[in-house]
């Protein structure tokens, strides 16, 4: 994968300051992959009701939370230390904020990994995962599109993730509806399906996080905030 | 309704920031705003071009700082606003510099008058051999002001303006020289504003001092606006960044950039800008 951090980020005259910035940069991505994993694995332990790698998951994720204070602590350092300004501070302050998120979605994995014990316990049904499990590959997706944006500052392939978070949130609110109706039908169903309810919206959060991390390549690379504002005027404005 | 996303104009999120004291983002100060305009300024050391062509408006009771590596002309343009390079030789100028409207470069203007509403402050703090009260007053009395008690409320105003009066107001008749050099500096920055100046050239002025007094004049500066229109030249950009509203960056005799320094420090839209603050200058 080629690293944005390459031609004009790493011409400081401090050679030590492009150091620590390619750090902070391959840790996040670091940080990232180890939290792609947890999602992918929690979704399976869900989706196959297996217990001992949802218990695996949940142990884990204190992987994901010493990397963020590892990360917040160096980023924290740098900003002391290096005092950076333009191009340079918006990295140390997107790298703040996408670490924040990817550790939020730490959390949602082992929030998976948690619903994933508790309804093996109920035998669900195989055939009512399906949806589950196709929502989680997409907000999966999004999670490992979105580092890859974050890897090379892309900003084209940022936007892409954006947009597809309104797909991830369709397919959220039909699973919703869908264990609405099994809950009405058969009041049994009703302990599988708050289950699946909240792992749906775990992963419709991760889809959201990866959305923010986007934000922040977008800010890295054009300097501009575009939290809270229309997907449309955005790309206008990026696009031209 | 979301706000609309505007190229020109920083991200408000449709929040008003026009009712905060500081304004955000005011890329241009209307023109009733403008103390000093620049116009097609060009200076030549003999025939070597030290400025080349310099447009630049500087707001009213606002700190603007000139910012850029050695020998990239912000100290010779910060002293054609006093005509300070009237001394040198060498120097030829073309161009317009508008005071309140006013040219200040034609052979008419009297450059002592000048020097009074453009007062300047170096890098050396450079009290005279005098007392604190008659370095003060020195400017004063070259006017012809001898009225005791105005003189006595005058340094008083000065001093407390200038952060000094609590740390010398049992001393006024001591030598200036036993001052330490931040007091000396705060000394300097009395004496200028003591003759009520309209706008303070600060070149320097924090380089020689260590970080406590350094800070002080910061301190000062920020209190100064509010009465004054300041411009610094400084090398320290964490001090531009620190104390001014709008930082303009130059580098060999050209004025790259010039905006407000909320988004000159964090989206510079020049890439020799971003070069230099954030030090990729080769």
């Amino acid at each position: 994968m080629a690293n944005f951090l390459d031609n004009e980020t790493l011409q400081h005259v401090s050679k030590q300051f492009d150091n620590e910035l390619l750090d902070v940069h391959s840790r996040i991505l670091r940080m990232g992959g180890l939290v792609q994993e947890q999602v992918g694995l929690a979704v399976r332990a869900l989706s196959d009701g297996d217990t001992e790698l949802a218990e695996q998951v949940i142990a884990d994720d204190y992987k994901i939370n010493s990397m963020e204070v590892s990360i917040d602590e160096e980023c924290t350092q740098i900003l002391a230390r290096r005092q950076p300004t333009a191009r340079d501070l918006r990295l140390v302050v997107a790298s703040i904020k996408a670490i924040t998120d990817l550790e939020r979605i730490g959390d949602e994995a082992k929030r998976i990994a948690r619903h994933a014990v508790d309804m093996a316990a109920h035998f669900p049904k195989r055939n009512q995962f399906t949806d589950l499990a196709h929502l989680g590959a997409h907000a999966g997706g999004m999670l490992r599109d979105s580092l890859d944006a974050f890897a090379r500052m892309d900003v084209e392939q940022a936007l892409r993730v954006v947009q597809e978070d309104k797909m991830v949130n369709s397919e959220y609110e039909g699973i919703m509806r869908q264990q609405l109706t099994y809950m009405m039908e058969d009041p049994r169903s009703i302990p599988v399906s708050l289950s699946i309810m909240w792992s749906a919206r775990s992963l419709e959060r991760i889809g959201d996080r990866s959305c923010n991390i986007c934000e922040y390549v977008i800010y890295y690379v054009k300097g501009k905030d575009i939290r809270h504002i229309k997907l449309e005027e955005v790309e206008k404005d990026l696009r031209g | 309704m979301k706000p609309s996303l505007n190229m020109k104009t920083p991200l408000t999120h449709g929040v008003d920031i026009s009712a905060l004291g500081r304004k955000i983002g005011q890329d241009a100060p209307s023109r009733a705003d403008i103390c000093l305009a620049v116009q097609n300024l060009k200076l030549f050391y003999g025939d070597k071009l030290a400025l080349k062509s310099i447009d630049l408006e500087i707001p009213r009771k606002r700190v603007t700082a000139f910012i850029g590596p050695s020998g990239c002309g912000k100290s010779t343009l910060l002293r054609c606003f006093n005509r300070m390079n009237d001394l040198i030789d060498s120097v030829t100028i073309e161009g317009t510099i508008l005071l309140d409207g006013h040219s200040i470069l034609h052979p008419a203007v009297n450059v002592a008058d000048l020097r009074r509403r453009v007062g300047m402050v170096f890098q050396k703090p450079n009290p005279f051999p005098k007392s604190i009260y008659e370095n003060v007053t020195y400017g004063l009395r070259i006017q012809g002001v001898n009225n005791r008690r105005l003189l006595d409320e005058i340094v008083e105003r000065s001093l407390k303006r200038a952060a000094l009066w609590d740390e010398v107001k049992d001393r006024l008749h001591d030598s200036a020289m036993g001052l330490s050099g931040g007091q000396q500096q705060r000394l300097v920055i009395a004496r200028a504003i003591a003759i009520e100046p309209e706008v303070i050239l600060l070149d320097e002025p924090a380089s020689a001092l260590d970080p406590i007094s350094t800070l002080k004049i910061e301190e000062l500066i920020y209190e100064l606006k509010a009465n004054y229109t300041i411009v610094i030249v400084t090398h320290n950009m964490q001090q531009a960044a620190r104390v001014s509203d709008y930082t303009a960056f130059m580098y060999m005799g050209e004025l790259i950039e010039f905006g407000p320094t909320d988004r000159l420090f964090t989206t510079p839209a020049k890439k020799q800008t971003e070069d230099y603050i954030t030090g990729r200058y080769g």
